[in-house]
Protein backbone atom coordinates (compact mmCIF):
# COMPACT_ATOMS: atom_id res chain seq x y z
CA UNK A 1 0.00 0.00 0.00
CA UNK A 2 1.22 3.66 -0.78
CA UNK A 3 1.29 6.34 1.75
CA UNK A 4 -2.14 7.97 0.20
CA UNK A 5 -5.28 7.34 1.59
CA UNK A 6 -8.34 9.26 0.11
CA UNK A 7 -8.98 13.12 0.95
CA UNK A 8 -5.57 13.66 2.17
CA UNK A 9 -3.32 13.40 -0.63
CA UNK A 10 0.00 13.18 -0.04
CA UNK A 11 1.07 13.77 3.57
CA UNK A 12 -1.51 12.05 5.24
CA UNK A 13 -0.50 10.18 8.32
CA UNK A 14 -0.20 6.95 6.90
CA UNK A 15 -1.06 3.81 9.36
CA UNK A 16 -0.11 -0.06 8.78
CA UNK A 17 -2.09 -1.46 6.35
CA UNK A 18 -4.62 -3.71 7.61
CA UNK A 19 -2.83 -7.58 7.31
CA UNK A 20 -3.75 -9.31 3.57
CA UNK A 21 -5.31 -12.38 3.22
CA UNK A 22 -2.27 -12.94 0.84
CA UNK A 23 -4.59 -14.28 -2.27
CA UNK A 24 -3.38 -12.16 -4.94
CA UNK A 25 -4.10 -13.91 -8.18
CA UNK A 26 -2.43 -12.23 -11.19
CA UNK A 27 -2.37 -8.09 -11.23
CA UNK A 28 -5.91 -7.39 -9.40
CA UNK A 29 -7.78 -4.77 -7.95
CA UNK A 30 -5.26 -4.33 -5.14
CA UNK A 31 -2.64 -2.46 -7.63
CA UNK A 32 -5.23 0.03 -8.91
CA UNK A 33 -5.01 3.76 -7.98
CA UNK A 34 -7.06 5.36 -5.91
CA UNK A 35 -8.96 8.64 -8.03
CA UNK A 36 -10.75 11.22 -5.99
CA UNK A 37 -14.14 12.06 -7.13
CA UNK A 38 -15.21 15.84 -8.16
CA UNK A 39 -18.62 16.23 -9.70
CA UNK A 40 -20.13 19.82 -10.89
CA UNK A 41 -23.79 18.70 -9.33
CA UNK A 42 -25.14 21.91 -12.14
CA UNK A 43 -23.77 24.24 -14.86
CA UNK A 44 -23.00 27.76 -12.39
CA UNK A 45 -21.40 25.05 -9.95
CA UNK A 46 -17.95 24.07 -8.65
CA UNK A 47 -16.61 20.54 -8.78
CA UNK A 48 -17.05 19.40 -5.53
CA UNK A 49 -15.48 16.71 -3.71
CA UNK A 50 -17.77 13.95 -3.34
CA UNK A 51 -15.66 10.58 -2.92
CA UNK A 52 -13.19 8.29 -3.90
CA UNK A 53 -12.42 5.23 -5.86
CA UNK A 54 -10.06 2.74 -7.31
CA UNK A 55 -9.98 1.88 -11.30
CA UNK A 56 -7.18 0.84 -13.50
CA UNK A 57 -6.78 3.86 -15.53
CA UNK A 58 -8.64 7.46 -15.81
CA UNK A 59 -11.28 6.67 -18.71
CA UNK A 60 -12.18 3.85 -16.50
CA UNK A 61 -12.04 5.96 -12.98
CA UNK A 62 -14.56 8.33 -14.92
CA UNK A 63 -16.88 5.48 -15.63
CA UNK A 64 -17.12 4.06 -12.52
CA UNK A 65 -17.11 7.57 -10.85
CA UNK A 66 -20.22 7.74 -13.27
CA UNK A 67 -22.29 4.42 -11.92
CA UNK A 68 -21.25 5.26 -7.85
CA UNK A 69 -21.26 9.07 -7.91
CA UNK A 70 -24.31 10.05 -10.27
CA UNK A 71 -27.05 7.83 -10.34
CA UNK A 72 -29.47 10.07 -10.33
CA UNK A 73 -28.91 13.47 -11.95
CA UNK A 74 -26.30 14.47 -9.06
CA UNK A 75 -24.05 16.22 -11.63
CA UNK A 76 -22.99 17.36 -15.58
CA UNK A 77 -19.49 17.13 -15.05
CA UNK A 78 -16.94 14.39 -13.36
CA UNK A 79 -13.50 14.89 -12.48
CA UNK A 80 -11.27 12.56 -11.67
CA UNK A 81 -7.71 12.68 -10.04
CA UNK A 82 -5.58 10.36 -9.03
CA UNK A 83 -5.05 10.75 -4.81
CA UNK A 84 -1.42 10.59 -5.39
CA UNK A 85 -0.75 13.76 -7.26
CA UNK A 86 -2.68 15.87 -4.92
CA UNK A 87 -0.44 17.80 -2.52
CA UNK A 88 -2.13 18.57 0.67
CA UNK A 89 -1.48 22.27 2.38
CA UNK A 90 -0.22 20.34 5.85
CA UNK A 91 -0.82 17.30 7.47
CA UNK A 92 -3.36 18.99 9.88
CA UNK A 93 -6.57 20.96 9.13
CA UNK A 94 -5.97 23.54 11.46
CA UNK A 95 -2.83 24.56 9.37
CA UNK A 96 -0.85 27.56 10.99
CA UNK A 97 -0.40 28.52 7.25
CA UNK A 98 -4.39 29.57 7.32
CA UNK A 99 -3.43 31.56 10.74
CA UNK A 100 -1.93 34.48 9.27
CA UNK A 101 -5.55 35.10 7.75
CA UNK A 102 -7.08 35.25 11.00
CA UNK A 103 -5.84 38.76 12.50
CA UNK A 104 -6.72 40.21 9.15
CA UNK A 105 -10.39 41.06 9.96
CA UNK A 106 -9.80 43.94 8.03
CA UNK A 107 -10.33 41.85 4.59
CA UNK A 108 -14.35 41.25 5.78
CA UNK A 109 -16.52 43.44 5.09
CA UNK A 110 -18.12 43.27 8.48
CA UNK A 111 -15.16 45.29 9.81
CA UNK A 112 -16.46 48.51 8.39
CA UNK A 113 -18.89 50.09 10.36
CA UNK A 114 -21.14 52.06 8.02
CA UNK A 115 -24.19 53.90 9.11
CA UNK A 116 -27.82 52.10 9.02
CA UNK A 117 -28.87 54.95 6.40
CA UNK A 118 -26.26 54.33 3.57
CA UNK A 119 -28.56 52.25 1.02
CA UNK A 120 -27.04 49.69 -0.94
CA UNK A 121 -23.83 48.20 1.08
CA UNK B 1 2.65 28.83 -3.71
CA UNK B 2 6.05 27.25 -2.50
CA UNK B 3 5.11 23.30 -1.84
CA UNK B 4 4.58 22.32 2.29
CA UNK B 5 6.69 20.28 3.91
CA UNK B 6 5.94 16.74 2.83
CA UNK B 7 7.16 14.64 6.19
CA UNK B 8 4.81 15.13 8.70
CA UNK B 9 6.70 17.45 11.54
CA UNK B 10 8.16 15.99 14.49
CA UNK B 11 5.32 14.35 16.69
CA UNK B 12 4.43 17.31 19.52
CA UNK B 13 3.02 16.69 22.86
CA UNK B 14 0.87 13.88 22.95
CA UNK B 15 -1.45 15.84 25.49
CA UNK B 16 -1.76 19.07 23.26
CA UNK B 17 -2.84 16.63 20.19
CA UNK B 18 -5.09 15.15 22.28
CA UNK B 19 -6.59 18.82 24.15
CA UNK B 20 -6.80 19.45 20.29
CA UNK B 21 -9.03 16.36 19.24
CA UNK B 22 -11.25 16.68 22.46
CA UNK B 23 -11.88 20.80 21.73
CA UNK B 24 -12.84 19.70 18.14
CA UNK B 25 -15.05 16.79 19.53
CA UNK B 26 -16.57 19.17 22.20
CA UNK B 27 -17.24 22.34 19.56
CA UNK B 28 -18.83 19.95 17.68
CA UNK B 29 -16.25 19.84 15.08
CA UNK B 30 -16.09 17.46 12.95
CA UNK B 31 -12.37 15.09 12.51
CA UNK B 32 -11.11 15.23 8.96
CA UNK B 33 -8.81 12.74 7.71
CA UNK B 34 -5.53 14.56 8.28
CA UNK B 35 -6.28 15.39 11.62
CA UNK B 36 -4.64 13.72 14.63
CA UNK B 37 -6.72 11.41 16.68
CA UNK B 38 -6.94 8.57 19.46
CA UNK B 39 -5.87 5.48 17.56
CA UNK B 40 -8.82 4.00 19.15
CA UNK B 41 -11.02 6.54 17.77
CA UNK B 42 -9.42 5.49 14.29
CA UNK B 43 -10.10 1.71 15.22
CA UNK B 44 -13.47 1.68 16.23
CA UNK B 45 -14.55 4.04 13.48
CA UNK B 46 -13.03 1.68 10.78
CA UNK B 47 -14.87 -1.30 12.16
CA UNK B 48 -17.84 0.49 12.35
CA UNK B 49 -17.56 2.17 8.93
CA UNK B 50 -16.69 -2.01 7.41
CA UNK B 51 -19.15 -3.25 9.14
CA UNK B 52 -21.71 -1.13 7.75
CA UNK B 53 -20.31 -1.10 4.30
CA UNK B 54 -20.20 -5.21 4.35
CA UNK B 55 -23.95 -4.65 5.44
CA UNK B 56 -24.65 -3.09 2.56
CA UNK B 57 -22.31 -5.14 0.40
CA UNK B 58 -23.93 -8.55 1.94
CA UNK B 59 -27.83 -6.72 1.99
CA UNK B 60 -27.61 -6.73 -1.88
CA UNK B 61 -28.26 -10.76 -1.68
CA UNK B 62 -31.55 -11.38 -0.34
CA UNK B 63 -33.14 -8.91 -2.09
CA UNK B 64 -31.30 -9.71 -5.41
CA UNK B 65 -32.46 -13.38 -5.51
CA UNK B 66 -35.42 -11.83 -6.27
CA UNK B 67 -34.56 -10.17 -9.49
CA UNK B 68 -35.17 -12.66 -12.01
CA UNK B 69 -38.34 -13.46 -10.71
CA UNK B 70 -39.69 -9.83 -9.62
CA UNK B 71 -43.59 -10.00 -11.08
CA UNK B 72 -43.05 -7.24 -13.67
CA UNK B 73 -40.86 -5.23 -15.48
CA UNK B 74 -41.45 -2.71 -13.65
CA UNK B 75 -40.63 -4.27 -10.13
CA UNK B 76 -38.15 -5.50 -11.76
CA UNK B 77 -36.27 -1.93 -12.61
CA UNK B 78 -37.34 -0.59 -9.12
CA UNK B 79 -35.58 -3.74 -7.38
CA UNK B 80 -32.68 -3.29 -10.05
CA UNK B 81 -32.11 0.42 -9.23
CA UNK B 82 -32.49 -0.27 -5.26
CA UNK B 83 -30.14 -3.24 -5.05
CA UNK B 84 -27.51 -0.86 -7.44
CA UNK B 85 -28.20 1.61 -4.60
CA UNK B 86 -26.58 -1.08 -1.70
CA UNK B 87 -23.80 -1.53 -3.94
CA UNK B 88 -23.15 2.62 -4.37
CA UNK B 89 -24.13 2.67 0.02
CA UNK B 90 -20.77 -0.02 0.21
CA UNK B 91 -18.85 2.21 -1.90
CA UNK B 92 -19.22 5.32 -0.43
CA UNK B 93 -18.85 3.55 3.04
CA UNK B 94 -14.98 2.00 1.91
CA UNK B 95 -14.13 5.28 0.52
CA UNK B 96 -14.63 6.47 4.08
CA UNK B 97 -13.01 3.54 5.54
CA UNK B 98 -9.87 4.47 3.30
CA UNK B 99 -9.47 7.51 4.87
CA UNK B 100 -8.10 5.91 7.90
CA UNK B 101 -5.97 3.94 5.99
CA UNK B 102 -7.77 0.96 5.63
CA UNK B 103 -7.57 -0.86 2.44
CA UNK B 104 -11.33 -1.90 0.79
CA UNK B 105 -9.74 -5.05 -0.58
CA UNK B 106 -8.63 -6.28 2.76
CA UNK B 107 -11.84 -5.33 4.22
CA UNK B 108 -13.44 -7.31 1.57
CA UNK B 109 -11.07 -10.03 2.70
CA UNK B 110 -11.69 -9.90 6.42
CA UNK B 111 -15.49 -10.04 6.00
CA UNK B 112 -15.44 -12.89 3.81
CA UNK B 113 -12.51 -14.57 6.09
CA UNK B 114 -15.75 -13.71 8.98
CA UNK B 115 -12.88 -11.37 11.10
CA UNK B 116 -15.70 -8.61 10.25
CA UNK B 117 -19.26 -8.65 11.05
CA UNK B 118 -22.50 -7.08 9.06
CA UNK B 119 -26.20 -6.48 9.91
CA UNK B 120 -27.48 -9.81 11.67
CA UNK B 121 -30.46 -8.80 9.20
CA UNK B 122 -29.24 -10.30 6.09
CA UNK B 123 -29.06 -13.75 7.62
CA UNK B 124 -33.13 -14.43 6.87
CA UNK B 125 -33.86 -15.75 3.64
CA UNK B 126 -36.70 -13.98 1.36
CA UNK B 127 -39.06 -16.82 1.00
CA UNK B 128 -41.74 -14.60 -0.42
CA UNK B 129 -42.45 -11.88 -3.21
CA UNK B 130 -43.69 -9.90 -0.01
CA UNK B 131 -40.54 -10.06 1.47
CA UNK B 132 -39.34 -7.93 -1.04
CA UNK B 133 -41.40 -4.88 -0.01
CA UNK B 134 -41.08 -5.98 4.05
CA UNK B 135 -37.45 -5.51 3.48
CA UNK B 136 -38.21 -1.70 1.62
CA UNK B 137 -40.20 -1.22 4.73
CA UNK B 138 -39.13 -2.55 7.79
CA UNK B 139 -35.33 -2.90 6.87
CA UNK B 140 -34.80 0.13 5.16
CA UNK B 141 -37.05 2.12 7.42
CA UNK B 142 -35.08 0.64 10.24
CA UNK B 143 -31.75 1.26 8.97
CA UNK B 144 -33.12 5.16 8.16
CA UNK B 145 -33.56 5.44 11.98
CA UNK B 146 -30.05 4.24 12.34
CA UNK B 147 -28.47 6.43 9.14
CA UNK B 148 -30.22 10.23 9.76
CA UNK B 149 -28.57 10.76 12.98
CA UNK B 150 -24.66 9.45 11.36
CA UNK B 151 -25.15 12.17 9.36
CA UNK B 152 -23.65 14.72 11.99
CA UNK B 153 -21.18 12.00 13.05
CA UNK B 154 -18.32 13.29 14.07
CA UNK B 155 -16.13 11.82 11.44
CA UNK B 156 -16.19 14.10 8.73
CA UNK B 157 -16.29 11.35 5.45
CA UNK B 158 -18.45 9.13 7.59
CA UNK B 159 -20.97 12.11 7.68
CA UNK B 160 -21.15 12.76 4.58
CA UNK B 161 -21.46 9.48 2.92
CA UNK B 162 -24.16 9.49 5.22
CA UNK B 163 -25.85 12.18 3.47
CA UNK B 164 -25.52 10.58 0.34
CA UNK B 165 -27.08 7.18 1.47
CA UNK B 166 -29.80 9.00 3.62
CA UNK B 167 -30.76 11.13 0.39
CA UNK B 168 -31.53 7.54 -1.74
CA UNK B 169 -33.16 5.28 1.47
CA UNK B 170 -36.22 7.35 1.17
CA UNK B 171 -37.18 5.93 -2.12
CA UNK B 172 -35.99 2.63 -0.70
CA UNK B 173 -38.69 2.71 2.04
CA UNK B 174 -41.08 4.40 0.00
CA UNK B 175 -40.91 1.38 -3.18
CA UNK B 176 -41.59 -1.09 -0.58
CA UNK B 177 -44.49 0.16 1.14
CA UNK B 178 -46.27 0.91 -1.81
CA UNK B 179 -45.59 -2.77 -3.22
CA UNK B 180 -46.75 -3.80 0.07
CA UNK B 181 -49.52 -1.60 -0.26
CA UNK B 182 -50.57 -2.92 -3.62
CA UNK B 183 -50.38 -6.36 -2.37
CA UNK B 184 -52.90 -5.81 0.62
CA UNK B 185 -55.46 -4.79 -2.17
CA UNK B 186 -55.24 -7.72 -3.85
CA UNK B 187 -56.34 -11.50 -3.46
CA UNK B 188 -56.85 -12.58 0.12
CA UNK B 189 -53.41 -15.33 -1.01
CA UNK B 190 -52.02 -11.76 -1.28
CA UNK B 191 -52.72 -10.32 1.69
CA UNK B 192 -51.52 -13.22 3.65
CA UNK B 193 -48.59 -12.98 1.95
CA UNK B 194 -47.56 -9.72 3.45
CA UNK B 195 -48.76 -10.79 6.82
CA UNK B 196 -46.47 -13.74 6.92
CA UNK B 197 -43.45 -11.05 5.69
CA UNK B 198 -44.27 -8.70 8.53
CA UNK B 199 -44.36 -11.94 11.02
CA UNK B 200 -41.28 -13.58 10.03
CA UNK B 201 -39.06 -9.69 9.70
CA UNK B 202 -40.57 -7.55 12.52
CA UNK B 203 -38.26 -9.27 15.46
CA UNK B 204 -35.01 -9.14 13.38
CA UNK B 205 -35.79 -5.98 12.33
CA UNK B 206 -36.04 -4.63 15.97
CA UNK B 207 -32.60 -6.58 16.53
CA UNK B 208 -31.16 -4.03 13.86
CA UNK B 209 -30.49 -1.60 16.45
CA UNK B 210 -27.82 -4.01 18.58
CA UNK B 211 -28.38 -5.17 21.87
CA UNK B 212 -29.87 -3.54 24.36
CA UNK B 213 -28.07 -0.23 26.17
CA UNK B 214 -26.77 -2.13 28.98
CA UNK B 215 -25.42 -4.56 26.81
CA UNK B 216 -23.62 -2.81 23.94
CA UNK B 217 -19.62 -2.54 24.99
CA UNK B 218 -18.89 -0.11 22.27
CA UNK B 219 -21.58 2.31 22.55
CA UNK B 220 -20.90 4.65 25.57
CA UNK B 221 -17.47 5.37 23.97
CA UNK B 222 -18.64 6.13 20.62
CA UNK B 223 -21.40 8.96 21.98
CA UNK B 224 -18.67 10.51 23.79
CA UNK B 225 -17.00 10.53 20.72
CA UNK B 226 -20.18 11.51 19.01
CA UNK B 227 -19.77 8.84 16.05
CA UNK B 228 -23.17 7.67 17.31
CA UNK B 229 -25.86 10.50 18.49
CA UNK B 230 -28.38 8.16 20.16
CA UNK B 231 -28.18 5.06 21.90
CA UNK B 232 -29.37 1.33 20.35
CA UNK B 233 -32.50 1.65 22.43
CA UNK B 234 -33.46 5.01 21.85
CA UNK B 235 -33.57 4.38 18.14
CA UNK B 236 -34.90 1.10 18.70
CA UNK B 237 -38.31 3.09 20.05
CA UNK B 238 -38.03 5.65 17.79
CA UNK B 239 -38.36 3.37 15.16
CA UNK B 240 -41.48 1.05 17.00
CA UNK B 241 -43.39 4.67 17.30
CA UNK B 242 -42.76 5.35 13.88
CA UNK B 243 -43.85 2.01 12.47
CA UNK B 244 -46.91 1.10 14.13
CA UNK B 245 -49.14 3.98 12.63
CA UNK B 246 -48.23 2.73 9.46
CA UNK B 247 -48.66 -0.81 9.65
CA UNK B 248 -51.96 0.32 10.46
CA UNK B 249 -52.64 2.02 7.05
CA UNK B 250 -51.22 -1.39 5.56
CA UNK B 251 -53.60 -3.24 7.35
CA UNK B 252 -51.46 -5.99 8.72
CA UNK B 253 -50.79 -7.29 12.66
CA UNK B 254 -47.33 -6.28 14.03
CA UNK B 255 -46.75 -10.08 15.73
CA UNK B 256 -46.33 -8.55 19.46
CA UNK B 257 -49.49 -9.06 22.15
CA UNK B 258 -47.48 -7.12 23.95
CA UNK B 259 -47.83 -3.97 21.85
CA UNK B 260 -49.47 -1.20 23.39
CA UNK B 261 -49.13 2.59 23.38
CA UNK B 262 -47.86 4.28 26.62
CA UNK B 263 -50.63 7.28 27.27
CA UNK B 264 -48.12 8.62 29.59
CA UNK B 265 -45.38 8.63 27.39
CA UNK B 266 -47.20 8.57 24.34
CA UNK B 267 -44.62 6.06 22.81
CA UNK B 268 -45.56 2.26 22.65
CA UNK B 269 -43.90 -0.60 24.63
CA UNK B 270 -43.40 -3.41 22.82
CA UNK B 271 -42.52 -7.09 23.92
CA UNK B 272 -39.28 -8.99 25.04
CA UNK B 273 -37.09 -9.33 22.21
CA UNK B 274 -34.84 -12.42 21.61
CA UNK B 275 -31.63 -11.83 22.07
CA UNK B 276 -30.14 -15.63 22.40
CA UNK B 277 -31.71 -15.51 18.55
CA UNK B 278 -29.51 -12.24 17.97
CA UNK B 279 -26.33 -13.55 19.24
CA UNK B 280 -26.96 -17.04 17.10
CA UNK B 281 -26.97 -15.17 14.13
CA UNK B 282 -24.05 -13.01 14.83
CA UNK B 283 -22.06 -15.98 16.16
CA UNK B 284 -22.55 -17.34 12.23
CA UNK B 285 -25.46 -19.95 13.22
CA UNK B 286 -28.47 -17.55 11.29
CA UNK B 287 -30.58 -19.49 8.41
CA UNK B 288 -28.14 -18.14 5.71
CA UNK B 289 -24.78 -17.13 6.88
CA UNK B 290 -22.76 -19.64 5.38
CA UNK B 291 -25.09 -18.97 1.68
CA UNK B 292 -24.18 -15.15 1.98
CA UNK B 293 -20.30 -15.65 2.93
CA UNK B 294 -20.13 -18.08 0.16
CA UNK B 295 -21.96 -15.89 -2.74
CA UNK B 296 -19.78 -12.99 -1.84
CA UNK B 297 -16.38 -15.40 -1.70
CA UNK B 298 -17.47 -16.46 -5.03
CA UNK B 299 -18.16 -12.89 -6.19
CA UNK B 300 -14.81 -11.97 -4.98
CA UNK B 301 -12.86 -15.35 -6.93
CA UNK B 302 -14.90 -15.87 -10.09
CA UNK B 303 -15.10 -12.29 -10.85
CA UNK B 304 -11.29 -11.66 -10.37
CA UNK B 305 -10.32 -12.55 -14.02
CA UNK B 306 -12.52 -9.21 -14.59
CA UNK B 307 -10.41 -6.62 -12.83
CA UNK B 308 -6.94 -8.65 -14.00
CA UNK B 309 -8.80 -8.33 -17.73
CA UNK B 310 -9.21 -4.29 -16.88
CA UNK B 311 -5.97 -4.37 -15.50
CA UNK B 312 -4.47 -5.46 -18.86
CA UNK B 313 -6.70 -3.02 -21.45
CA UNK B 314 -5.57 -0.63 -18.95
CA UNK B 315 -1.56 -1.33 -19.52
CA UNK B 316 -2.01 -1.66 -23.03
CA UNK B 317 -3.24 2.12 -23.50
CA UNK B 318 -0.82 3.10 -21.54
CA UNK B 319 1.94 2.00 -23.41
FE1 LIG C 1 -28.32 1.12 1.95
FE1 LIG D 1 -31.53 0.82 1.35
Amino acid sequence: MTDVTAEGGKNTPSSPPLASSGRAPGRGRRDWPLYEVFVRGKRGLNHVHVGSLHAPDDEMAVHAARDVYTRRNEGVSIWVVKAAAITASSPDEKDPMFAPSGDKVYRHPTFYEIPDNVPHM
Amino acid sequence: MSAPTLDRPAAPDEVALQAQFDATIAADHRIEPRDWMPEAYRKGLIRQIAQHAHSEIIGMQPEGDWLLAAPSLRRKAILLAKVQDEAGHGMYLYSAAETLGADRADLTDKLIERKQKYSSIFNYPTQTYADVGVIGWLVDGAAICNQVPLCRSSYGPYARAMIRVCKEESFHQRQGFELLMTMMGGTGAQRAMVQDAVDRWWWPSLMMFGPPDDDSPNSAQSMKWGVKRHSNDELRQRFVDMTVPQAAVLGVTLPDPELALDPETGRYRFGAIDWDEFKQVLAGKGPCNDERIARRRAARDDNAWVTEAATAYADKHAS
